[in-house]
């Protein structure tokens, strides 16, 4: 038993393993959890996402990717980014600043935290007294302005968080520079605007929240002018000029006033509640857009009637007599507007509203008639029905990727043609070396197929399985009911529908052969759909059979959901899979296997009570066979076990809920990924907190066979080999139960000729019982060099060396315990790996994968990839079963990410880390997919002032520069040199090409010049 | 096994009173039945025992195959009587010559030992020389104590038999501290600790274990580092030969190692029991199988033309039936599978006994051991 724990001391293999394997997280694809705040710079055109746990997103060009992790996992509540910079602060819920910056290192671009700072006020003072509720960095790129509950509004110096005091604008001084009448009304409170002047730097818009808005000069500490509002202010925007503030209120309504140096107090222009007359709800957050035609954009979330709409998430956009209310299927956390970027230009021509849902990102395109949306490479909303199952299908064929790329190209339509207007920073990362395919189940019924190859993960294609049933819901009701004319004019937007119309039409799992285009998907009420690639639409009947998994096992009734209803007669479907054939499981229990073998063209599936083969080229069912154990009926009362043991498991969850709570944080920080070592850590921490709670206990039992579930069929598998003599291969089907036992059938196949004309025979060949009765979880047979056998019609294409059909076949069978390899066709124990007995960890999922060496080219190895309970993973060599490496990688807790786990063919893998996630993992030395992009700073100069980030009260300095930076073409010498000092070598070589340009005038940023210059003192030097 | 007997009990003799006996001496077989009520004394069994296998002149032992394929003796009209009425259906009777069964112990495991006869028989004079205890006929060992002499005075190395799998193991454990001398001084640690015993279970049965004992390992394997639940996997995964190693709260109960130098562990333990009666000597050097045995726990594999659901019908004649281990490697058998290979390589058994249709071979994994 020891031996397994002596660890190989071959150095030569020692060193082999480190060329084969490492260990890396590469990148989460999919929708941030939670999310809490936008930022956005249209300088660097990159995007930031905040969450929730505490996690900053950076988004640019298609591939450029950033993600950065606060150490505490407090939420993210603003970010700004620094204008001209490739900096950005973020504000958390504990009232804590902290500055990121992008630096260039190696050639790539890194995102890290610098500096931290929490806003202290003098002894004594209440806590919201500093509380941040406004940032505003200043153009000066030095200054940050916070605006606090109490009113006041305090400044620091960056980077270092330096406290000014002697600038702090405390509510006391405005109040004393306001005239008689204005000090009458309580008009502080705390601050909810703040902005910079559009044109000059030196003039600060402060808005508070008792209606109150001033103009405040910094050099002479006075107030240029004031507007007294009646309604509780809740924000403003600043027109492009200077010349108009537009605020919003929280009754729903919006003023304008004009802004001039003589009125001291002027009168609002215009009053306007645009969703009036009945009760309004706020409006939180308003845009005041000029455009060279002359007509404004106003575009403000919020302000529907309470009573009726109060419950939708509605962005408006008013523009030009068009007014349209964008619903969105969850909560608006921030929107902002892309506008144009140079400071000189007189219009801000917004061309993309940007707004973060909750649950989706959604891009809308204002340039085009109708608004319609952008369709988003990266951020897509995986959950926008629950993921239920996932499937990953390495290096497809370029004949079929561009298939389904024009199946979904037809879905696509109502997309805008616009190119992602979020494009900055410049993609390194070497273009993928295949195209692969992550096909996601939805509780829905859809199976969704995305670009796995690269750093995006890009919806390719749809395909809804619902039209093939009756559901209560017709899906054209609801078309109607969105079609009427009404007031407010609402328009869904957005993919995310929790919404399942019945869950039995959720997707269980997925199987895809990519040489043949044939696909089998099969969902929660026991239906299985073999599904056929077709370009052109087309309307048949889908052949309907019934397979009844129970045959005579008398005295059983099922206690579950029905079976669902196939729709009669004919089926319009779209380009795309389209199905043929439909098998239901009687009982409809959940499908939990299923395997397809294009070229002999049958599928085989299994359910709780047993499995079936189904000749799809026939379209006729081979065999069924009840797993059911009869002991299950004998011992505990027929039906009835189910029951009994849905009790217990759910007992166990919810022990394991209660384990998972005191667990200590949701995600690591993405540091160096934890090898072994810090398992120990990891033990001794959770060794700490169990000292304190009460002792857990866990009874000692051995499993008997009376356990219920013992006949759920967990895998299934096809095999061209040695089943019955040494001297005929023949194809044959293995499954394997949940009780350990392993099923054979030697299978007949006539041959392609006559396909059509004979049916296919099967006979059960061997029956394997595994004595630790565990749940087989994997079956695969080695051919005689000892390599997992080809996929069906690899060897036909080409692909893959035919396996060798001389020397002697293994069976390896993989239980959640152990590993065991036997010999074929007599099936007797060669090896084992003992799993459980050893680690006391079980097999979650298994694969087999081939690992390239980074350093011999054409080196390679098979090898299983394993995960276990604990959320390790571990590869396993073929075939003598000896554990290579090992690495933690999921918590232990987090049971979802557990069971949502695959393993590509090449030694990479996908699990969720929430529920719109997945996180991308690498065991390989050779298949990283990574993101390495380089935001470049010198690109920051070309645009000399990111316009506001997020919103107009977050707003970074408004241009004030105009003349010597027009177009980026201009580069400024200064900074740029700074740059070159701080970071490599490649800026030096653009100074020497901007020496000879234009040196345009770098002065003093007091002299209203701008502030370029600045980049000196704090762009990343100190 | 035992699962396979049930269900010919469902299918034949259901509602007869009869016990059909299976009597094996050597190679020969005989088979007569019982009244499973009334099966008389003891004294007229062995009569008709020796009289039907022709061999009234000799002494013989009988032994029977129990519920578990354990070899139990039948010496006495009280577990004659317990002989009949668990017989299920079939009563396996062995007859062994007096002189040869003394080399040869009852008790668990003893049917599969036997094939290491030829080992045992080595010692067997020596042991004999110098201490005679009689034969534990009544017992059927659940656990003993190994490794003594290499083991800290105050640590345990429990070894459980399980029997069956119908039987849990029978404790409970859980996590908790425990104090440790470190070079820093005390320092407390997590350890898992045995926290409740079933009672009538197997841990509480043996007296080896006790609340509060510290569990230090599991097989052979360290449990330092692993939580409650990779342990309790460890434990259930080796839960056919389990071998835990603790710390007993109660210290009192040590083996006292003596100062003469003990031959094998088994012995040493045997010299010094400690608080709970152990089985004697003899049966524990029976009880000392190397791991790689009992560690093994061989599959079954059936093979066959089955021909598969919707037409279930009984196997073919001449189907083969094969047990993995009955042929080429003998040495990985347990109990079990021998006596059910032996029953079936048997013509005459299967003449005399034609299986009915579907019972045993339709159901496969019916064949537990």
């Amino acid at each position: 038993m020891r031996r397994f724990l002596r660890s190989g001391h071959d150095p030569a293999r020692e060193r082999l393993k480190r060329d084969l394997f490492q260990f890396n997280k590469t990148v989460e694809h999919g929708f941030p959890h939670q999310p809490s705040a936008l930022g956005y710079s249209l300088s660097l055109r990159i995007l930031a996402i905040g969450t929730r746990s505490g996690a900053v997103k950076l988004y640019g060009a298609p591939g450029v990717e950033f993600m950065g992790l606060h150490r505490e996992n407090n939420a993210v509540v603003q970010i700004h980014f620094l204008p001209g910079q490739c900096q950005l602060v973020t504000l958390l819920d504990d009232n804590s600043l902290h500055l990121w910056s992008l630096k260039v290192k190696g050639g790539v671009s890194e995102l890290q935290e610098d500096e931290s700072f929490t806003l202290r006020g003098p002894p004594g003072a209440a806590p919201s007294a500093t509380q941040i509720t406004v940032v505003l960095p200043h153009s000066s790129r030095e200054l940050l302005y916070l605006g606090t509950e109490s009113g006041n509004v305090f400044v620091v110096q960056l980077p270092a968080f330096r406290t000014l005091e002697e600038r702090t604008i405390s509510s006391d001084a405005v109040l004393q520079r306001l005239p008689e009448e204005a000090r009458h009304r309580r008009v502080f409170e705390m601050v909810e605007a703040l902005q910079e002047h559009p044109c000059d730097p030196s003039q600060v818009l402060i808005g508070y929240s008792r209606g109150l808005i001033v103009v405040w000069d910094l050099r002479g500490s006075h107030v240029l002018c004031h507007f007294l509002s009646s309604q509780q202010l809740e924000n403003v925007s600043w027109q492009r000029d200077g010349h108009l503030i537009v605020s919003c209120h929280s009754d729903g309504s919006y003023c304008r006033w004009p802004v001039s140096s003589d009125a001291q107090q002027p009168e609002p222009l215009r009053n306007c509640v645009p969703y009036g007359p009945f009760p309004c709800k706020a409006i939180t957050k308003i845009f005041w857009l000029t455009t060279k035609q002359g007509l404004p954009f106003t575009i403000f979330q919020g302000g529907m009637p309470r009573a009726s709409y109060g419950d939708r998430h509605c962005i408006s956009v008013v523009h030009d007599g068009q007014q349209t209310a964008f619903d969105f299927t969850s909560r608006v956390i921030d929107f902002t507007v892309l506008t144009e970027a140079d400071p000189a230009a007189a219009f801000d021509d917004p061309y993309a509203l940007v707004v973060l849902a909750e649950e989706e990102l959604v891009v809308i395109d204002l340039q085009a008639a109708g608004w319609p949306p952008v369709q988003p490479p990266y951020l897509a909303s995986l959950h926008c029905s629950a993921i239920t199952c996932s499937h990953h299908v390495s290096n497809i064929p370029l004949k079929l990727w561009e298939r389904i790329v024009a199946a979904g190209s037809q879905q696509h339509t109502h997309f805008s043609t616009m190119e992602w207007p979020i494009d900055g920073g410049t993609s390194l990362a070497p273009a993928p070396p295949q195209r692969d395919l992550l096909l996601t189940g939805h509780e829905d019924g859809t199976v969704r197929f995305w670009d796995a190859s690269g750093v995006c993960l890009r919806l390719l294609y749809k395909l809804s399985t619902v039209r093939v049933f009756l559901t209560d819901t017709d899906p054209s009701d609801n078309l109607n009911a969105q079609g009427e004319d009404e007031w407010p004019p609402l328009r869904k937007v957005g993919s995310f529908d929790p919404y399942s119309d019945d869950p039995r039409l959720g997707i269980q799992k997925i199987f895809l052969c990519k040489y043949s285009g044939y696909l089998a998907v099969a969902g929660t009420a026991g239906q299985v759909l073999v599904l056929e690639l077709n370009d052109e639409e087309a309307e048949h009947a889908v052949e309907q059979v019934e397979a009844d998994l129970l045959q005579d096992q008398e005295g059983y009734r099922w206690k579950g959901h029905e079976r669902l209803c196939a729709r009669p007669g004919p089926v319009h479907f779209e380009p795309g899979f389209q199905p043929f054939v439909l098998v239901q499981c009687q009982p409809p229990a959940v499908v939990t296997s299923l395997a397809l073998h294009s070229e002999w063209r049958l599928v085989a599936f299994g359910t709780s009570h047993g499995f079936g083969l189904f000749d799809h080229q026939q379209r006729r069912q081979v065999f069924v066979k009840c797993t059911l154990h009869p002991s299950d009926q004998l011992a505990l009362e027929g039906p009835l076990s189910r029951v009994k043991s849905l009790k217990k498991s759910l007992r166990q969850s919810f022990r394991r809920i209660r384990r998972s709570r005191v667990s200590s944080r949701k995600r690591r920080p993405a540091g160096p990924p934890g090898e072994v070592q810090e398992g120990g850590a990891r033990a001794e921490r959770t060794g700490v907190q169990s000292m304190e709670l009460a002792p857990v206990q866990r009874k000692i039992e051995a499993r008997s066979a009376e356990d219920s579930f013992t006949g759920f069929v967990r895998t299934l598998y096809f095999a061209d080999t040695y089943l019955r003599d040494s001297s005929r291969h023949c194809p044959s089907l293995w499954a394997g139960t949940n009780g350990g036992t392993v099923y054979a059938f030697a299978l007949r196949v006539p041959p392609a000729e006559r396909r059509m004309d004979e049916p296919v025979r099967a006979e059960q060949a061997k029956e394997i019982q595994l004595m630790h009765r565990a749940p087989v979880v994997g079956i695969l047979v080695l051919d005689g060099h000892s390599v997992p056998l080809p996929e069906p019609l690899e060897v036909a294409h080409d692909l893959s060396k035919s396996p060798d059909m001389q020397g002697s076949h293994q069976l390896l069978v993989v239980s959640e315990e152990q590993f065991k390899v036997f010999t074929l066709p007599k099936v007797s124990a060669k090896l084992k790996l003992k799993l459980t007995a050893l680690e006391g960890s079980r097999v979650r999922r298994v694969s087999v994968a081939h690992f390239s060496s980074c350093r011999a080219e054409d080196y390679g190895e098979h090898h299983l990839a394993v995960l276990t309970n604990l959320g390790d993973v571990q590869v396993v060599s073929l075939p003598l079963l000896k554990p290579q490496v090992r690495y933690s990688c999921i918590r232990r807790e987090d049971v979802s990410g557990i069971a949502s786990c695959v393993f590509t063919k090449y030694g990479q893998g996908f699990y969720l880390i929430s529920p719109s996630e997945f996180e991308r993992f690498s065991l390989s030395t050779k298949w990283l997919v990574e993101p390495r992009c380089l935001v470049d700073s010198a690109e920051t100069k070309s645009h000399s002032r990111p316009r506001n980030g997020s919103g107009p009260e977050k707003a970074l300095g408004r241009a004030r520069n105009s003349g010597n930076q027009s177009d980026g073409e201009e580069r400024r010498p200064g900074p740029v040199m700074e740059h070159a000092l701080l970071n490599d070598e490649r800026v030096l070589k653009e100074i020497q090409s901007t020496l000879e340009g234009d040196r345009g005038s770098y002065g003093d940023w007091r002299s209203q010049r701008v502030a370029m210059g600045y980049s000196l003192s704090n762009g990343g030097a100190e | 096994m035992n699962r396979s007997f049930h269900k010919s009990q469902t299918l034949r003799f259901y509602d007869c009173s009869a016990v059909e006996v299976k009597s094996k001496f050597g190679a020969e077989f005989r088979r007569f039945s019982l009244d499973r009520h009334k099966p008389g004394k003891f004294e007229d069994f062995y009569k008709l025992v020796v009289h039907t296998h022709h061999i009234s002149n000799t002494d013989v032992t009988i032994g029977y195959a129990d519920v578990h394929g354990d070899l139990l003796p039948i010496n006495n009209d009280d577990n004659f009587c317990k002989a009949v009425s668990s017989a299920n259906p079939l009563l396996r009777v062995f007859i062994q010559k007096r002189e040869e069964a003394e080399h040869c112990s009852f008790g668990a495991g003893s049917l599969s030992r036997r094939r290491k006869a030829l080992a045992l028989r080595e010692d067997g004079p020596r042991r004999r020389a110098h201490l005679h205890i009689g034969l534990p006929h009544d017992f059927r060992p659940v656990s003993s104590i190994i490794d003594v002499d290499i083991l800290p005075e105050t640590h345990r190395r429990v070894r459980l038999y399980r029997h069956g799998c119908q039987k849990p193991l029978g404790f409970y454990i859980r996590d908790g501290t425990s104090v440790r001398v470190a070079p820093q001084g005390l320092e407390k640690v997590p350890g898992i600790f045995i926290s409740r015993m079933v009672p009538g279970g197997l841990a509480e049965s043996t007296g080896l274990l006790a609340v509060d004992d510290e569990v230090l390992e599991v097989n052979g394997i360290e449990v330092a580092g692993k939580t409650l639940d990779q342990v309790t996997d460890m434990m259930i995964a080796n839960s056919h030969n389990l071998i835990v190693t603790v710390k007993p709260a109660n210290q009192r109960n040590n083996v006292v190692r003596g100062s003469r130098a003990s031959g094998s562990s088994g012995r040493s333990s045997d010299s010094a029991a400690s608080r709970h009666s152990l089985p004697t000597a003899p049966a524990l050097l029976h009880l000392q199988p190397d791991d790689a045995d009992s560690d093994d726990e061989p599959d079954v594999v059936l093979e066959g033309v089955l021909e598969p659901r919707p037409v279930p019908r009984p196997p073919p004649p001449g189907s083969q039936v094969r047990v993995n281990g009955a042929g080429p490697a003998p040495a990985r058998d347990s109990p079990a599978h021998r006596l059910l290979s032996s029953l079936r390589a048997d013509p005459r058994q299967s003449l005399a006994l034609p299986l009915p249709p579907g019972a045993v071979e339709e159901h496969g994994p019916a064949v537990t051991l």
